[in-house]
């Protein structure tokens, strides 16, 4: 799907170019924006060490867990399949955590072994049980808390206040998060009142 | 709503004093864990150049050509009309398919209309409050051997479209209207 996006934007542009007699500007741009990309990513190399170097010291000082025990009761009631003690709940509570924490590398593995301990706990069926689907429902909402990425973003083209998104992103998160939850349950429903 | 920019304010540095305390106290060697930690992020950054080399010429060339404005000349009516600047469809629609391409489309946006503009701000939130629905799906199935996805797919892709109503929202309510 990217590939198709992609090869689109850059074929209708040079399509277009060839129309519109903006071959002089494409030029240019492709340039440019190799040249933008890269140091772009410099410009990122600065926050996303420090904020992942703050990270590891939470993980370490285990505020991770902490915060997974803080959530269990309410985890607990959106995954009424799974025995609050099981492992599959620890795991996903941890990636839950991990995610809020923009520790995108650590999350994917915590995910997984989710995944496994979800689909065991299905029988080792390989179609998608309630939880699996609520478990990714979750996850494709987002529970960013701190935005790294955008905020270093912001702050390498000179915003006036680079973190005044960190508020309405979590707010907007949340809302996801519910609908998602929601949507969820409906389709659960659904699903429960066909079969 | 003022006070939504007060906690973005203090959120951070908070956030930061806390977990220094509390990592000393819990005994945690805390140069060494942050400097361990800090690794990871050059391996992203670095990581993350290709994704963006591509995908920033792909939307340079676009823009470039007078493409884009004559597609969002396409579409900006019907998109005024319900509140949405057309700027951020492109976005709204990669969003849910790539993580590093739609970070190449914000970078891109906030640096055309710049970082404090409106579509600055919502590619911001934007870009944080939805995930990568299909990346999230492909790897968590794959890596378990999932066939059969159930409604997964459906849920997660309206998951996203409820973050970006809620993400155009909120920076309306947040910051004023484009």
């Amino acid at each position: 799907m990217v590939n198709i996006i992609w090869v689109m934007l850059t074929a209708i542009g040079i399509v277009f170019a060839m129309i519109n007699g903006t071959m002089n500007e494409v030029n240019e741009a492709i340039f440019n924006g190799a040249k933008e990309a890269v140091t772009l990513c410099i410009g990122l190399i600065s926050i996303l060490v420090f904020w992942l170097g703050m990270m590891r010291i939470a993980e370490d000082a285990g505020l991770l867990k902490i915060l997974a025990s803080l959530f269990r009761p309410i985890v607990k009631k959106l995954f009424p399949e799974v025995p609050g003690d099981h492992p599959a709940m620890g795991y996903m509570l941890s990636n839950m955590m991990a995610n809020m924490f923009g520790l995108g590398n650590a999350a994917t593995p915590l995910g997984i072994k989710a995944m496994e301990e979800l689909k065991q706990l299905n029988g080792g069926k390989n179609e998608a049980s309630r939880s699996m689907i609520t478990f990714l429902a979750i996850n494709t909402s987002s529970l960013t808390l701190i935005p790294t990425t955008v905020i270093a973003i912001r702050m390498n083209y000179n915003s006036a206040s680079p973190t005044d998104i960190v508020g309405p992103t979590l707010v907007a998160t949340f809302c996801s998060t519910l609908a998602a939850i929601m949507i969820d349950r409906y389709f659960y429903y659904r699903r429960t009142r066909k079969g | 709503m003022e006070i939504v920019s007060a906690v973005s304010l203090w959120l951070i540095p908070i956030l930061i004093g806390f977990i220094l305390i509390y990592g000393t106290l819990k005994k945690v060697p805390t140069y060494e864990s942050f400097t361990e930690g800090g690794k990871e992020g050059i391996k992203i950054a670095v990581s993350i150049i290709p994704f963006l080399v591509g995908m920033l010429v792909a939307i340079s060339v676009f823009r470039a050509s007078g493409a884009l404005e004559y597609f969002m000349d396409l579409i900006r009516p019907g998109l005024y009309a319900i509140g949405v600047p057309p700027d951020i469809v492109p976005l709204a629609i990669i969003r849910p398919i790539s993580g590093t391409a739609a970070l190449g489309m914000t970078s891109d946006l906030i640096a055309v209309h710049g970082p404090d503009s409106f579509i600055g701000r919502l590619a911001s939130v934007l870009q944080g409050s939805t995930d990568t629905t299909f990346y999230v799906l492909t790897v968590y199935f794959g890596a378990v051997g999932i066939k059969k996805m159930g409604d997964a797919l459906k849920v997660g892709l309206l998951a996203d479209l409820a973050g970006i109503i809620a993400s155009i929202v909120i920076v309306t309510l947040v910051f004023g209207n484009m």
